[in-house]
């Protein structure tokens, strides 16, 4: 390294002190060190930059390896946008992994509801995953209604899960919120459904009520279109 | 990968070539010249097997995804065509499919080998932590390839183990939709599993070099567990560890060869012979036998979060063990209690795999949180106090010592060595 260089590189310690702390990590000192200018005194004298303008630079007068040198700046304004570069292969490498948009486009499944019989469970595909509609009884209903919210693991009243006036009609994705599995219908301690995997119970409101799952079935977002038709998503 | 070798080809060919390339050198080092200990027994044959392993999956493998349609509609159908229709294609894939069980059996031993000798301990760390990571890229390639043939227990494993990384806070469910490319297990699944399921056994083999390249720079662990001091405490690696090694891994070949021909669906599951639906979950989901005793564990704790930290946290405790356990005689064999425990350590593994393969309900889970507790407690109380507190036996002064001492007449023992 050349005396001049090393006197520019610490001008630029003082022109950007952001860079004083952090840059004599990468190599100053090390390169310092090892140059014959280690504890020189240098004295005080015009530099000319490459942009032909003279200013007198050099008030500080000991080489201790504290200042930063341009060369180190170089290293981290290269390092850094070199990391700005990679980063910005990478998101397109990483989200190209993320649902499509051939597969967001099936986002939304419409079912007819007459055909299905108060008691009865049935099953649908919805984005790839079975939404369980169920059509309660009187007692199902009365049941998801009584509970006291301090029974469940996953507070919420029967009410937030179906859409007012139609009580009767229950919609919640049927997959078990602990690892994945499909429930069955109509059995379990609490004759909602029954996780067979890891053994999750849950109520006629799609509630957890005992074993491993964290949270309730998930309702989904959906719109009676008439009143026997739904469209879901 | 040991030494300067001194090896001269005959030919002036090979001369020729070597002055170039020496990979003729290379390999005289490694695998002829190469000095052993004397002392390794037939636990330490498990490292060639694993390499033969290894190649036959390869092998195999590439031979499969000839014939086989990463699709939700024909993935099935593809591999029955290779059952039925592909010349021989029963073979190649019974022999994939159990090469895969054989591989974990293998690897269950080597690690055990290494549990039981020290091997994990200064200066093999290193060593040591790249055999872990091997073994999680084993899992990893072994479940991606489950999934594969598209049956029930295909889909559903896939399901779960996915759905294990949902137990994040947060990020969770963003993360399971990212490996899933959809909302569930589908077609961009398949795929991706597939196209990795390719790639990470070469990973395994790049991993392997730096696995057998660690151990040629800091020499082989011995039964007795003491460090090479002289020429008389070992012999080359050819034709000695070589003929163990072939004899060993034709026995090895014999037992695969057996599951092969004769019980070809004896590790599978029934299940995995029905086309995957995604809207019916079979009754019993269990996974496949070597991952039993980790699936034993995720289901023994009563909170999601909870079971996949204590599963993978079970794993990973494995690369800290060098710094887990600081006694410094290596092998069991003068550790009194530590080989006590350790026994006591294989039945707890085995009992949890037993328990996997077993409902999660009633005594069942009782007996995973026990069995649980204990594999934790091993590696975080039992071992670090062993340390401090076991009093270990004499060891002998050398690995020719260890082999000889007994002989009354052995006339390579030095006078007064004991």
């Amino acid at each position: 390294m050349t005396l001049e260089a090393f006197n520019r590189g610490a001008a630029i310690g003082r022109i950007l002190p952001i860079f004083a702390g952090f840059a004599p990590r990468i190599g100053a000192t090390a390169d310092v060190q090892a140059s014959p200018f280690r504890g020189v005194l240098l004295e005080a004298r015009p530099l000319r930059r490459d942009d032909g303008k003279d200013r007198n630079l050099a008030t500080t007068k000991t080489m201790n390896g504290e200042q930063p040198t341009r060369r180190d700046f170089l290293y981290i304004a290269t390092g850094a946008v070199g990391a700005v570069g990679a980063a910005a292969v990478a998101w397109p490498l990483v989200h190209q992994m993320n649902p499509d948009a051939s597969v967001q486009a099936l986002a939304s499944t419409e079912v007819d509801l007459s055909p299905i019989a108060e008691g009865q469970i049935v099953t649908v595909k919805w984005r790839g995953k079975p939404v369980f509609i169920s059509h309660r009884t009187k007692a199902e209903i009365q049941a998801a209604e009584a509970t006291p919210l301090r029974d469940l693991p996953d507070p919420q009243p029967d009410s937030a899960r179906v859409q007012k006036g139609k009580e009767q009609w229950l919609i919640v994705v049927g997959v078990c919120t602990h690892l994945g599995c499909v429930p069955l219908g109509h059995q379990g301690d609490y004759k909602g459904w029954f996780c067979p995997c890891h053994g999750s119970h849950y109520d006629t409101s799609g509630r957890i009520r005992k074993g491993p799952a964290p949270a309730n079935l998930v309702v989904p977002s959906y719109t009676f279109t008439s009143d026997t038709m739904v469209r879901i998503g | 990968m040991s030494g300067p070798s001194n090896f001269k080809p005959k030919s002036a060919i090979l001369q020729w070539t070597e002055r170039r390339l020496p990979i003729l050198g290379l390999m005289h080092s490694s695998f002829v010249a190469y000095p052993t200990p004397r002392n390794l027994n037939y636990w330490w044959t498990f490292g060639g097997i694993l390499s033969f392993c290894l190649g036959v999956q390869i092998i195999t493998g590439i031979v499969l995804a000839m014939h086989y349609t990463p699709t939700v509609a024909g993935a099935f159908e593809s591999v029955e065509h290779i059952m039925r229709d592909v010349n021989y294609g029963w073979l190649i894939r019974y022999v994939h499919a159990n090469g895969a069980s054989m591989f974990f059996i293998a690897v269950y031993i080597h690690i055990f080998r290494g549990l039981y000798y020290g091997s994990y301990k200064e200066p093999r760390e290193i060593l040591w932590i790249l055999g872990v990571i091997i073994f999680l890229l084993m899992m990893a390639t072994a479940f991606m390839g489950y999934v594969l043939p598209w049956g029930q227990m295909s889909f559903w494993g896939a399901t779960v183990i996915t759905n294990l990384f949902s137990a994040l806070p947060g990020v969770g469910p963003k993360i399971v939709e990212l490996l899933w490319g959809g909302y569930s297990v589908d077609q961009p699944t398949l795929q991706r599993f597939f196209s990795l399921h390719y790639l990470l056994p070469f990973m395994i083999a790049g991993v392997v070099v730096l696995h057998i390249w660690a151990l040629h720079e800091v020499g082989q662990n011995n039964p007795a567990g003491i460090d090479v001091k002289s020429d008389k405490d070992t012999v080359p690696f050819t034709p000695y560890a070589t003929a163990k090694d072939n004899f060993a891994m034709i026995c090895f070949m014999i037992f695969f060869a057996w599951f092969v021909f004769y019980i070809p669906n004896y590790l599978g599951h029934a299940d995995n012979y029905i086309p995957a639906n995604p809207l019916q979950t079979p009754t019993h989901i269990v996974p496949e036998w070597y991952f039993l005793p980790f699936y034993a564990i995720l289901r023994a704790i009563p909170s999601k979060l909870g079971g996949v930290m204590a599963m993978f946290g079970s794993i990973a405790l494995l690369a800290f063990l060098p710094w887990l356990d600081r006694a410094k005689t290596r092998s069991a064999r003068y550790r009194p209690l530590f080989k006590q425990f350790f026994w006591v350590f294989v039945i707890v593994c085995i009992g949890l795999g037993w328990l996997g393969s077993k409902p999660a309900e009633g005594a069942y889970v009782i007996a995973s949180r026990i069995l649980t507790a204990y594999y934790f407690i091993h590696f975080l109380v039992i071992l670090p106090l062993l340390s401090y507190y076991e009093k270990p036996a004499p060891v002998p002064a050398s690995i020719a010592d260890s082999v000889l001492g007994n002989q009354p007449l052995a006339p390579a023992r030095v006078k007064g060595s004991r």
